[in-house]
Order: structure tokens, then sequence, then C-alpha cells
């Protein structure tokens, strides 16, 4: 009632205004009778006006536009026979303004005076509304101002539908709408006419807060829907007082209907992106009010018309009908809380953390990148358990009916769990639902459907003792690993080298915020270690017997030296107190591969191993405190042994004086005595070719190259020259671990 | 590596499970129990045979009366949050509404409203294992009397039941804002079900699956529902069995007399108050050695759907019905170890 009030007084006061325009008759004149406010700005145009006569252009538009707001501010002054012509010429200048930049707000505020007193007949009016644009706002006031005239009864029914439309199509433009929302009841009232109702509604559902939806209204609406039958406009206004009052009302609506409202906008569409472009700089984007079921992103993000994954939806039975009990912390959170669907960015997540209403539907956290933030800060255990028992069920009967369906529409649930993994990437952590779900999955699967899918979830199981969960997956994953392609074989390799990386990442973070919080779980360190070198042994394990059954493959091999790229970096980049070599089985293969790229891998995880234990090495000096951490000598021993090998076979030609000893017999009846130097950098069977290019580049003229001629200088060149052919493990190695004074 | 085999890590603690101290969080312990449900064998080796008197005095007998005879389909529920006794009210009047605005498709319902149906909720007074198993309730759905001077309820269109019977081992696991009623079953249109299940889901961020009954367990209930203690029998022990064949399978019925099935078990159990999964194979093999020897058929070759006896007759395809009111606590405890099995 209060606001119904309030429309009568803005309108005496806008009329008592332009009783006093009435007694203008200079055209200048209304200038200087401006608001102190808007004075400045237009006193310095009548300077301008007066003393330059050289005007630009955008002067004269400026001018001329000022010319015609007083003339519309003003009124006819008389019926005149000039009257249209006069009339034609500002509304053209008006119009052209409008559509090249936008109106001022107090220009606005006029022409939408004008345009709804009904001072001009029907066409005047509707080309006044549709050149209302702002050039960046437009002032509450006006819009109340102009609403006060509705009730006047001065306009007709085009006009209010045009003014209704425009009004939605501006919304976001309106700089405050505190004032517009105390109007509330009078639009309410207006839903009875038949003509504006779709319009009124729009607005409605544009305005609504939680506190207009009152019980009295809900039966209004209600009636209305079986006055006119389901019409979209009611039924979305009506979902959207649903949502804020559960209790109240109930509504079913069907998922296929996105559009609840005829697009008012497309009368200004253009117009409105270039609004919305002028405002982008300072101002804060519009923020639509997407609510329910109008919202049409969370239905497009759905993977399938399975809707698995929940829509977002705050909503929730559960507060509003515990009301008698609810306890003070209950009322103090649920109180100014701040609803999911309003959620667009992330500062506004920050500014409301503390009050976020939680959606109904756990799951539905999946789809929104924002929440899943908030998840992964969260430390409410609720929340978590709520979204694993969602997540372990959906993921179980997703994976049942896949099946049932003999794999066909296969799609859906690879892109089911397409978005688990996408999630669990986003996060950087592994839910437990996934894990249990592999349990259950891993020892029935063939290793085809899926296959990407099953892996990635492999690679992001959450960090846990290697013994334990060993049996559970890593030993059905073996059965499948020894039984399949080389590709099969490659890719778990590729997924376990993921999952070491997660699990490192994890603990050197885990490992940083001890230092910080002096946590009890300090004692476990010694235990999560032991747990990933267990899971990089056991991959020692799948390596070498892989090996043997593909017979020692060049590609095999790279997935395998992949995997301990990452391994021999761990003391350094991931800041643990842990170093596991490779295998004899996969050292040995690649030393003696024929792939170039292989032995250049080789080198470089050599010489990486190198600096993480000569690192080790210097901190256990610095600091003997944490000698629980310190490598045993048998670490040194096995990467000592592996490098005289290396340098043994690569550089000093002396293969095979330690570790593998060859019968010289043996050698003999293969036909190789000269098998010294067979493995040096020049004879070595992936280098030779390297080596015969050097020479003749050296020599094209030579006929016969001579390979031993590789020696004092020139095998520095050659050296040069296999650094410059890309070989850069090759360089790191011989630059730290072998002192070129020994150059053979 | 070898040299440290130092106290064994704990859990991984971290956003899914934060670190609060050494006690392991809910979560820490759900994972837990998975792993050694996964790691052991599915099932116990050994249950109790259900006692005869389980069913508490505070029961309404009218009630249970009302549990019996009846087909109910079962599913299983993930605990129900932030679900409370003290609302039953609240939740019939939203659960009417929901109901019929579902059913008008876009039309729609003020809550409290004078609908055509109705919806009751009302607990199950007794039926629960023990004191921490939380209050079993029930739900109806009434179409209203056309006569409301007749006094009268109407007709019951679809009925529901929610429990948990000795569900400890889920309990342990899960906080105090859930209610866990594991063991859901439903009686009437599948559409209807269907709302229900949505509204719950919906309300209390639960999830409903369907709960089928494999062949194994399927053995264990003829062996525990057998070796029941029954004043006097109602039905034939009767088993179905189905053979894989195109184009249509074919069943195979055996009903024994009651009493023959009870001797047969008698011959085979050994410990008192007990079944082991000794027993109920050597138990279906007897069946099964004495049907070849009249048939000439494997038994073991085909697949068992269905198990009635006295006590209670459940099918394959996740359908009970209960007939003995002695022994339904029993038949419940059993469901809500599948159940909780099902969701863990």
């Amino acid at each position: 009632m209060s606001s119904q009030k309030r429309v009568e007084n803005t309108q005496a006061e806008s009329r008592t205004s332009q009783g006093s325009n009435s007694y203008q008759t200079s055209l200048l004149a209304w200038k200087i009778k401006q608001n102190p406010s808007d004075s400045k700005n237009i006193s310095k145009h009548v300077q301008n006006n007066s003393v330059e006569d050289d005007e630009h252009a955008d002067d004269a538009a400026e001018d001329a536009l000022q010319i015609a707001m007083g003339y519309f501010e003003k009124g006819p002054i008389k019926i005149s026979q000039s009257k249209d012509k006069t009339l034609e010429k500002h509304l053209k200048t008006v119009e052209n303004v409008a559509w090249k930049s936008g109106l001022a707000p107090k220009g606005i505020d006029i022409l939408l005076n004008v345009a709804l007193s009904g001072k001009f007949g029907n066409t005047v009016n509707t080309r006044i509304l549709r050149c209302m644009i702002p050039a960046t706002l437009i002032s509450e006031d006006s819009v109340v101002k102009a609403v006060s005239w509705l009730c006047v009864g001065k306009c007709s029914g085009s006009t209010k539908v045009l003014f209704y439309r425009w009004l939605i199509a501006m919304f976001d433009f309106i700089d405050h709408k505190e004032q517009i929302n105390l109007l509330y009841g009078f639009f309410f009232a207006s839903l009875q006419d038949d003509a504006l109702c779709p319009y009124v509604c729009h607005l409605l559902y544009l305005l609504t807060k939680k506190e207009n939806v009152q019980p009295f209204r809900v039966r209004k609406l209600l009636d209305l829907q079986t006055k006119m039958g389901m019409q979209p406009h009611i039924q979305a206004l009506l979902s959207l007082y649903k949502f804020y009052a559960p209790t109240l009302i109930s509504v079913f609506l069907p998922a296929r209907r996105k559009i609840y409202f005829k697009n008012s906008e497309n009368l200004w569409k253009t117009a409105l992106l270039a609004v919305r472009q002028r405002n982008q700089g300072p101002s804060p984007e519009p923020l639509k009010l997407m609510l329910g079921p109008a919202n049409v992103r969370p239905l497009k993000r759905r993977w399938s018309s399975h809707s698995a994954i929940p829509v977002l939806n705050s909503c929730n039975y559960t507060k509003e009908s515990g009301k008698k009990e609810m306890s003070l912390s209950d009322f103090l959170s649920s109180n100014g809380s701040f609803p999911l669907e309003q959620l667009q960015s992330f500062p506004q997540l920050l500014q409301n953390i503390h009050c976020l209403e939680l959606p109904s539907q756990m799951g539905s956290v999946l789809n929104n990148s924002l929440l899943l933030h908030y998840i992964n800060c969260v430390k409410d255990e609720p929340v978590l358990l709520r979204f694993y028992f969602w997540l372990s069920q959906t993921l179980q009967e997703a994976c049942i009916w896949y099946k049932v369906n003999n794999y066909e529409h296969g799609e859906e649930f690879t892109n089911f769990l397409d978005t688990i993994i996408r999630a669990e990437c986003f996060l950087q952590e592994g839910f437990y639902s996934c894990e249990a779900f592999l349990y259950k999955s891993l020892p029935l699967w063939d290793g085809r459907y899926c296959r990407s899918q099953f892996l990635q979830l492999v690679s992001w199981i959450p960090f846990s003792s290697f013994s334990e969960v060993k049996p559970l997956l890593f030993d059905h994953l073996a059965q499948l690993f020894f039984t399949s392609t080389i590709y099969f074989k490659c890719s778990v390799l590729q997924s376990l080298k993921e999952l070491l990386q997660n699990w490192l990442l994890w603990l050197s973070m885990d490992i940083h915020m001890k230092s910080v919080v002096n946590s009890p779980l300090e004692t476990t360190l010694g235990g999560s270690l032991n747990s990933v070198s267990k899971l990089i042994h056991y991959v020692g394990w799948l390596s070498t017997s892989a090996m043997r059954l593909e017979s020692n493959s060049t590609f095999l091999l790279h997935f395998i030296l992949d995997f301990y790229e990452k391994v021999c970096d761990i003391y350094i980049n991931y800041n643990l107190p842990l170093v596991v070599l490779f295998p004899p089985g996969i050292f040995y293969s690649a030393l003696l591969s024929l792939n170039t790229s292989i032995l250049n891998q080789l080198c470089y995880i050599m010489h990486r191993y190198r600096q993480n234990l000569t690192a080790a090495k210097k901190n256990e000096l610095v600091q003997k405190a944490k000698s629980e951490f310190n490598f045993s000598s048998k670490t040194y021993q096995e990467f000592n042994y592996y490098l005289t090998a290396m340098v043994g076979c690569l550089w000093t030609s002396k293969p095979f004086e330690k570790g593998i000893l060859i019968d010289l017999k043996i050698l003999e009846k293969a036909g190789v005595t000269e098998y010294k130097n067979s493995l040096s950098l020049v004879y070595h069977p992936s280098l030779l070719s390297y080596a015969v290019s050097f020479l003749l580049q050296e020599s094209p003229e030579e006929r016969t190259v001579n390979m031993s001629s590789i020696r004092g200088k020139k095998w520095n060149w050659y050296l040069d020259y296999l650094f410059s052919e890309g070989l850069q493990g090759l360089k790191l190695f011989i630059r730290s671990s072998i002192h070129r004074s020994s150059v053979p | 590596m070898d040299s440290y085999d130092a106290p064994e890590l704990t859990l991984r603690q971290s956003a899914f499970s934060r670190p609060e101290g050494i006690c392991a969080t809910p979560l820490q312990k759900r994972l837990e129990s998975v792993r050694k449900q996964t790691s052991s064998v599915p099932t116990p080796p050994r249950r109790r045979i259900p006692q005869c008197p389980q069913v508490q005095e505070d029961v309404d007998p009218q009630k249970v009366a009302f549990l019996l005879h009846k087909q109910w389909t079962l599913y299983s529920l993930t605990p129900l949050y932030k679900f409370s006794y003290t609302n039953l009210k609240e939740y019939s009047r939203l659960l009417s509404a929901f109901i019929v605005a579902e059913k008008q498709k876009g039309l729609a319902v003020e809550v409290g409203e004078d609908l055509n149906i109705k919806v009751i909720f009302s607990i199950l007074l007794g039926v629960k294992g023990t004191q921490r198993d939380p209050e079993a309730f029930l739900i109806q759905i009434l179409s209203k009397s056309q006569f409301p001077s007749e006094n009268r309820e109407g007709k019951v269109l679809w009925t529901g039941w929610f429990c948990c019977v000795f569900g400890d081992n889920l309990l342990e696991t899960v906080l105090e804002d859930f209610t866990c009623l594991p063991l859901f079953l439903a009686n009437g249109s599948e559409s209807n079900t269907a709302i229900i299940r949505t509204w719950f889901q919906k309300t209390f961020d639960c999830y409903f699956s369907p709960l089928a009954i494999n062949a194994f367990n399927l053995s264990w209930m003829a062996a525990m529902w057998t070796a029941c203690k029954m004043d006097h029998y109602v039905a034939a022990t009767e088993f179905l069995w189905s053979v894989p064949c195109n184009p249509q399978s074919l069943n195979i019925s055996y009903a024994i007399h009651p009493e023959d099935a009870k001797a047969l078990w008698d011959s085979v159990h050994k410990t008192p108050g007990e079944v082991t999964q000794e027993e109920v194979d050597l138990f279906m093999d007897c069946l099964g050695s004495h049907f070849h020897r009249h048939f000439k058929i494997h038994l073991s070759a085909t697949r068992l759907v269905c198990v009635s006896t006295s006590v209670a007759s459940a099918h394959t395809d996740g359908k009970i019905k209960i007939l003995c009111h002695k022994y339904l606590i029993g038949v419940l405890a059993y469901l809500t170890e599948l159940a909780i099995f099902q969701i863990e």
C-alpha cells in the first residue's frame, strides 16, 4: 500500500514541475532552470552556444538534442501548422542520437514522461519509447515516475505493453531496483490485464525477491492459472515462487521447456549490445537474475536424458520445514544466505563463502566449477559424505546400466566418466567414490570399454597405503597388463606415471603444510614414502616383465623411461627424501638399445639421478638431524655401479669390468673379438650412424671412413657434433659425470 | 627401502577427507569398510538363524499385519540427510502437493490445499533390530473419499516403508545429520514409486537403487528360512530355476513339502543357532542331486530365481513377500545386510 502512495506523491511532484515549466517561453530558458545537479553540464553548453560559433558536428548534434529535449519537456506551446514539422524534426534528432550513442539519464527521464503522459498520439509515443536507449544507465527515479503515469490511465494499452517490454529489456541498466521493488504490489495487480499479463509476469520474474512471495500472491497466481490455463509465463513465475517458498507451492515443470517468455528484447537487440559494450568498462557486468527452470545453461550442461547429474538447486525443504526447532546458528546461517543460482563469479564466491546455500543435491556440484572450489576447501564432513554417497551410487548404476545395454549408448557413460575426471583434474584431487568404484569394477573390467577413462580414474586414486590397495586394484590391473597388447601396456604405464605424480604432489604439499602446523601426522612420513617406493618398485617389476614379453620393444621402453624421468627427480622436484633407481633389466635394455633417443633419455635420467643424489648428500652433511631419511649406502652403490657401467661402455671403452661379466669365450664364439670399444660413443649401435655422418661432414671427399680416427681433438668435435644433433641428455650426462681430462 | 617398515601411513587426508587429528574421518571409515568388504568373501560365512520372539513388545500388531502378505519391491537407499522424525506432518503436506503437481505436469499446486489424495507418514514402532537402529516409517498414499460425510479413509493407492534392522556397520560410519534407513520397500504403481523417489532424492539428498537378489543370496534365504521353527506351515517350500535357452527361457519349479525340507535341513545342519556357508551349499546340493536322480537334470547348471517358504518368498528381481510375522525382523535383518552391501 505504501508503494501506491509513493507513486502518487512522485506523480504530484512531476506535475507541479511541469506546471512551472509551462511558464517558460524561450526555447533555451529551460536549461537555466535545470536541477542544480545537471546545471553545470548544461550551462557549459549554453556558453558554448553563445560564445563559439564554429561548432563541431558533434556539438551541433548535441545542441539539436538539447533543443529537442527542451521541446519535449515543455510540450508544444500551441497548436500550430508547424507543430508536426517541428515535432518530426525533434523526434528525428532524438532518434538519431539515441541509436548512435544513447541518451543520458535525464533525457530518458524527460522522454518517458512525455511518452506516458499521453501528450502526443500513439505513434509518437511508440517512436519515443522505441528510441529510449540509455547511454549507460537509467535512473531508478525515472522508472518510478513513469510507472506512476500508468496509474493515471492516460496512455493506451499498446503503449503500456511497449513500456513493459522496454522495462524488461532495459532491466539490467536500471541503476537501483529497491524503489521499483517497492512497487511490486502495483505490478502484481496489473496481472489482471490480459494483454499485459505475459510482460508483467516477466517483469515480476526479474523483480521477485524472497520476501515478495506471500501466500495471498500464491493464491492469486493459482487463480490466474485456473482462469487462463497452463501459460508458460505464469508457470515460470510460479516456479520461481516455489523456489523461494517450497512450503507454499509445488509445481512440476517439464525439463524440455526452456523458453518461458517471449523475447521482449528483440526491439532493442542491437542497441542493448552497444550499451553493454559501453558499460563493460567501469561498471560491473549486470547480473542477470537467472533462476530455476528458466535458466537455460544448467540444462544444456546435463550429460544425458537420464539426468544423472542433478540440476543445481539450493531449494531446501528441510530448512523450511524444520523451522520450529531451528537452532540459532541455523537461523543465522540461513538468514541472508546467498542463493547458489546467483553465484556466477569467483569474487562472488569469495564474498559469500560464509553464507552459501548448499545445493539440495550435492551431486550437482560436479558441473559447477565454482562450487567445486567451495567443496575443495570446505571442512564440512556431511557435504563430502553426501557427495560420496551420490557419486558411488550413480557410478554403480550407470556402469550396470551400460553393461546391461551391451555397451551400447556407451557415450553417455563415457561422458559421465569424463565429467568426473574433469572435476578431478580441476581439483587436482581424486574422489574416494571413484576409488571404491574401481575396487568393484576393475576385477570385472575387460580392459577395453572406456579404457582411457578407467585408466585416468586409476591415475587419480587418492594417496593411500600401497600394500593395502595392491590386492584390490593393482593385482587386477597386472593381470590385464600382462595379457593385453603393447598399447595397453603403454597406457597403463602412462597412467601409473600420472598416479605417481599425483601422489608426489600431494605428499610434497602435505610435508609443506606440516612444517607450518605441527600435526601428529609427522610420524607417518616414513610410511608414506614407503608406500610411494612400493609403487615405484611395483612399476619396475611390471616394466621388466613387460620388456621380456614384448621383446625389448623401443616403443614400450620410451614409456618406461618416461616413468623413470619422474622417479629420478623426486628429491629435487618434490622435496621428498626418496631416490629409487631402476631395475637392471630396464637399465641394460636402455643402454644397449639401438635407438638413439632411448640412449639419450637414459643419459638424461642418469644425470638427474646424480643431481638428486648429490643434493641429498649435501643436505645430509648440513643437517644431521633428519638422519632417519638418509638413503642407505645401497642406493649410492647401485647408482655408482650403473654409472661405472655407462662410462665404461660409452667413454673409456672398458665395458663390463664390473657388474655384468661376460665370459670371453662366449664373445670369441660369437666372433666378437674387438668388443672393448664396440659400445663407445663412436661404435655404439645407436650412435654409429652419427659417427659416419660426422666423418663424412668432416671430409666429404673420403671414400672410406676411418672410425678409429675419432680421437683426441676430433673426439671433442665429434661430441659437439652429437650435442648439436639434439642429444641434450647425453650432453648433460657427459658434462656432469665425466671429467673431460680423460679424453681417450 | 626395506630398512624401514616403520609405521604404516594413515589414509590420505585432504579435501575429500580433511585432516582432523589422528582419528579417521567418516569418509575414511567408509573406504575402510568398502576395502574390507571387497577383499574378503562377499558375505560372512556364517549367520544366525532368525530367532522366534524377535518382534518386540511395543509393535503395533495391526501395522505389522499390514506389512505381511504383500509383495514389496526392494530398493537400497543411501542415508537421508537432515531427515527429522518430528517433521513427518510437514513432509506429508509437501509430498502430497508434490505428487499432485507432478501428475498435473505444469499446473502449480498450493501446498496444504485440499487435494484429492492424501499422504500419511507414520512410524512403524519396533521394526528394528537394536536400539541404535533408527525407527522405521511408513508412507501411504490414499485417494480421498468423494463423500466427506463418510468419515472413512479412502483407498490405499501406494505404500512404501523404510527400515534398518541391525544396520550397525553402516551406522558406525555415518554422521549425526544422516538417518540410515538403507532398506526401502514399495508396493504400488511404479510411477508413484518414481515420484516418491524423486522427492526423497531432492529433499534429503539420498539415492535409491533397485535391490536385486542374486542366486547366491537366494540359497542363503532358502536355508535360513527352512531352518526357522514353525508351529504350522502355510505354504510349500518352492524353488524356481531358470534355464537359459532360446527363444524362450524355461523355468523349472521344484516344490517340496515343508516338513521334508526341514528334515533335510536338520540332517545337514551341525552348528546350533547358526547357518554356515558349507551347510547352505550342502542343502542346495542335496536338493539338486535328488532332482537329478529323478529327472536327470543338473540344477547346478541353471539359475535359481525364486525361493518361497512359509516364512517368506523372494524373487531375484528384488521382490519379497513376508508371510510369517514371527520372523519379520529376521527377514528384514538379512535384507538390510544386502542393502548395506549394495550402498558400500
